[in-house]
C-alpha cells in the first residue's frame, strides 16, 4: 500500500474514533494535540486501526507510539 | 449488530424522552467501556440508563457497606461483572489442598453478596457467569481432576444457576454462552486485557450490552408472545400448491432436515408458552394437508393457535391475527422467507419484529437462536398450555356469534371463579401476570416472584388472585388485586386482568370483591389511581365508569354508596 493511502485511511479512522469529521492528521499529531485522546480512547484507536488494515499490534507496540508518524511506520512494515 | 463506536456515538444523543432506569455497574476489572456500551445500547431500546459505576474492583466493599455510594444511588439493577481471568488468578493463589473446594467457596461468596444486597436494597441483581477457560494445565484430563480449574469453573457456573433458581431477584447474564458463540480470542482482546485490565473485546461489548438490555426489558414486560409463520419455504422446502405433499422438503427429503430443525425449535418455544400462528398465501385445505397427513411434520394443527391461509393481503391477515389474539404487535414475531413480503410487512407494521431470515434454510435455526428474541423474566409450567387456551378462545368467539345478546352468551358460559390469597404456589403465575399484562393494568407496576411472596405476608396489604373457568376450559389465573391499607382507605395498588377475559363481567366480579372486603373489614372508602402508558388506554375511564369521584388525579369511592355490579360469574 502507498504511504499516502495509509495516511488517508488512518485519517478516516481518527475521524471515526474521535467523532470529528474535520480532523486532519500529520506525522506530528499526538495524544496531547487531541483532547479526547486518553488512554482508553487510545485502545479504541488501536483496535479500530487493526480492523481497518487487517493487522495486529502487539501489546507492547500499542503502548509505544508517540505520534502518528510512528504509527504509520509500523503499519507500513506490517503491510509489507 | 451495532458496533462499539456506534454505541459510543449514541451517548451524545437525546435520551430525555425515554424511561429512566438506574443501573449500577460493579466489576472486578475495568468497566468503563461496559458502562458506555450499556448506556449507548439503551438508545436502541428507548431506555435512559442512568449509570453509577463503582471504582475499580470494589464489588465487595460497595455491597457489604450499608452506607456505600452504591446504596445511596438506589439502583433498580446492580450488574456484577466478574471475569474468568480474575477467577483464574485467584485459583492460582489458592493452595493445592484447597483447590477442590475453590468453587464452593466462590459460590458461598455469591450467596453472601446476594443476601447483603437484598438486605440493603430492592435492586435486582444481574450477575455474569464465567467463560469456561481450559487453562491447559491438565488438558482434557481436567475432566477427571476435581482440583483442576476447568472442573471448578464449570462447577461455579452450574452453581450460579442453582442459586438463581432460589434467589428470585438474581438473574444470570450468560457470558459463557456468548463466549462460546464468539470464541475465546474474539471475546477477550489480549492487548486490552494486558494494557487496561478490560476483559471484553470491543467486538463482544455490544452483544453483552444487548443481552443486559434484553434481561432488563423482559423484566419490564417487553417480551415476545407469539410467532406468525409463513409456510412455503419457511416451515417446509418447496411450495405445497405446486409441488404437492409428497414433494415438499421436510424430514429426509432434500434439505428437509433444516426445516425439521426449525419445527422442532418452534415446538420447544410453544412448550415454553409462545403462541404459534400461521399466515400463508395458500388455499386453506392444501396448506393444512401437511399438518394433517405428512409423516415427517413435527408441528400439527393442534400446535397452531390460529391458522390463516387465504389469498388476501398478508398485512390484513396479520392484523386479523393480532385482533383475534388481542396481543400487541410489538410482542409478535413474523417469520417469512421472502424478502419482498418481509419488506412490505415491516413498512406496514413497524412495531412487528421481522427477522431477515438467511437465504439458506440450513442457517434459519442458528440465525434465529443468535437473536435472543425470546428472553423472558418468568416461566411456569402452565405456559405450555397457552396454545390450548387461545384455541378455546376461538371456540368462544364462535359461540358468541350464535347468541343474540351478550347476557345470554355470558350466562351460557357457566363461569366460575376461585378467589385465592397470594401464596408460594400461585406466586410465579401472579408475578408473570404483573409482568405480561399491559392493557388491563391500571398502574403497570411489575412485581417479581420475590415481591409477590413479600406482599403475601405483608400486614399492610391485602391481595387476591382470581382464577376463571367456563364450560370450554380453564383460563387459570387471570386477575390480581393488590390493596394497600391506609387508615380507613383501601388504595388499589394493582388491579390487573388478563385480556383473554375482557367482556366476561370479570372486572365487575373483582370490583365487587374489593368492596366486599372493604365492608367486611371496616374500610370507609376505596382509592384508585390510573397511570397512563401507551398500552393501557382501555382502563382509562374504568374508575369513572364505576362512579368513582375524581380529586387531584386520584379516584374515590365511598363504600356506603356502592351498588353491587352485575356479574355472570359464580364464586367457587
Amino acid at each position: 500500500m502507498q504511504t499516502d493511502q495509509i495516511y488517508s485511511q488512518l485519517n478516516d479512522v481518527f475521524k471515526e474514533v474521535f467523532n470529528k469529521g474535520d480532523l486532519i492528521i500529520t506525522d506530528e499529531t499526538s495524544a496531547d494535540k487531541i483532547e479526547e485522546w486518553d488512554s482508553l480512547q487510545h485502545l479504541v484507536l488501536m483496535i479500530t486501526i487493526e480492523k481497518k488494515f487487517g493487522i495486529k499490534f502487539t501489546a507492547k507496540e500499542s503502548q509505544s507510539f508517540n505520534n502518528v508518524g510512528e504509527m504509520v511506520k509500523v503499519i507500513q512494515s506490517k503491510l509489507d | 449488530m451495532m458496533d462499539f463506536l456506534s454505541l459510543k456515538k449514541n451517548l451524545s444523543k437525546d435520551f430525555s424522552s425515554f424511561k429512566k432506569i438506574k443501573v449500577a455497574v460493579l466489576g472486578d476489572s475495568a468497566t468503563q467501556f461496559l458502562s458506555q456500551s450499556i448506556k449507548g445500547y439503551g438508545y436502541e431500546v428507548d431506555l435512559n440508563f442512568e449509570i453509577y459505576e463503582a471504582d475499580y474492583n470494589q464489588i465487595e466493599r460497595q455491597i457489604y457497606d450499608q452506607s456505600s455510594d452504591l446504596y445511596s444511588f438506589q439502583p433498580e439493577y446492580i450488574i456484577i461483572q466478574k471475569s474468568a481471568l480474575k477467577l483464574l488468578n485467584n485459583f492460582y493463589k489458592t493452595s493445592v489442598s484447597r483447590k477442590s473446594a475453590f468453587g464452593e467457596t466462590e459460590l458461598r461468596t455469591v450467596r453472601e453478596i446476594c443476601s447483603s444486597i437484598s438486605a440493603n436494597s430492592k435492586s435486582k441483581i444481574i450477575f455474569t457467569n464465567y467463560n469456561e477457560i481450559n487453562d491447559g494445565v491438565f488438558g482434557n484430563f481436567a475432566a477427571k481432576v476435581e482440583s483442576s480449574f476447568l472442573y471448578q469453573i464449570r462447577k461455579i457456573n452450574l452453581g450460579l444457576m442453582d442459586i438463581a433458581r432460589e434467589i428470585k431477584n438474581l438473574y444470570i447474564l450468560d457470558t459463557a454462552s456468548i463466549n462460546s458463540s464468539f470464541g475465546m480470542n474474539k471475546f477477550t482482546d489480549a492487548k486490552m486485557y494486558i494494557n487496561a485490565d478490560m476483559v471484553y473485546s470491543l467486538d463482544v461489548l455490544p452483544e453483552i450490552a444487548k443481552q443486559i438490555a434484553d434481561i432488563i426489558t423482559s423484566i419490564q414486560g417487553r417480551i415476545k408472545k407469539c410467532i406468525i409463520l409463513d409456510l412455503d419455504n419457511t416451515l417446509w422446502g418447496g411450495i405445497i400448491g405446486d409441488d404437492g405433499i409428497e414433494n415438499i422438503q421436510i424430514g429426509s427429503l432434500g434439505i428437509g432436515k433444516a426445516y425439521s430443525n426449525l419445527q422442532l425449535w418452534l415446538r420447544e418455544l410453544k412448550y415454553r408458552g409462545i403462541i404459534l400462528t400461521v399466515c400463508s398465501k395458500n388455499t386453506e385445505s392444501l396448506a393444512k394437508e401437511p399438518f394433517e397427513k405428512h409423516p415427517d411434520m413435527i408441528l400439527h394443527l393442534d400446535d397452531i393457535a390460529l391458522f390463516v391461509a387465504n389469498w388476501d393481503n398478508k398485512i390484513e391477515n396479520i392484523k386479523y391475527i393480532q385482533s383475534v389474539l388481542n396481543l400487541g404487535f410489538d410482542s409478535m414475531v413474523f417469520l417469512d422467507d421472502s424478502p419482498f413480503e418481509r419488506g412490505m410487512i415491516k413498512q406496514a407494521i413497524p412495531e412487528l419484529t421481522v427477522p431477515d431470515l438467511p437465504e439458506d434454510a440450513a442457517e434459519y435455526v442458528p440465525f434465529l437462536r443468535s437473536l435472543n428474541l425470546f428472553e423472558t423474566a418468568s416461566y411456569s409450567e402452565q405456559d405450555a398450555e397457552r396454545t390450548k387456551l387461545y384455541q378455546e378462545e376461538a371456540n368462544r368467539t364462535i359461540l358468541y356469534k350464535s347468541f343474540s345478546s351478550e347476557q345470554d352468551f355470558l350466562s351460557n358460559l357457566e363461569m366460575v371463579s376461585e378467589v385465592q390469597d397470594f401464596n408460594k404456589f400461585n406466586a410465579p403465575r401472579i408475578a408473570q401476570l404483573t409482568q405480561r399484562s399491559n392493557q388491563f393494568n391500571l398502574r403497570t407496576i411489575r412485581y417479581t416472584e420475590d415481591d409477590i411472596l413479600k406482599l403475601a405476608s405483608s400486614n399492610e396489604h391485602k391481595c387476591f388472585a382470581f382464577t376463571l373457568k367456563d364450560k370450554y376450559g380453564e383460563y387459570g389465573f387471570i386477575g390480581i388485586l393488590i390493596l394497600k391499607k391506609q387508615n380507613e382507605s383501601l388504595f388499589i395498588d394493582s388491579f390487573i386482568m388478563s385480556c383473554r377475559v375482557l367482556k366476561r363481567s370479570m372486572e365487575n366480579f373483582i370490583l365487587n370483591q374489593i368492596v366486599e372486603y372493604a365492608k367486611g373489614n371496616g374500610f370507609k372508602n376505596i382509592v384508585g389511581e390510573y397511570l397512563p402508558t401507551v398500552k393501557n388506554v382501555i382502563v382509562k375511564d374504568l374508575f369513572k365508569d364505576y362512579q368513582f369521584k375524581e380529586s387531584s388525579d386520584r379516584w374515590y369511592l365511598e363504600v356506603e354508596d356502592f351498588v353491587v355490579k352485575e356479574t355472570f360469574i359464580k364464586r367457587k
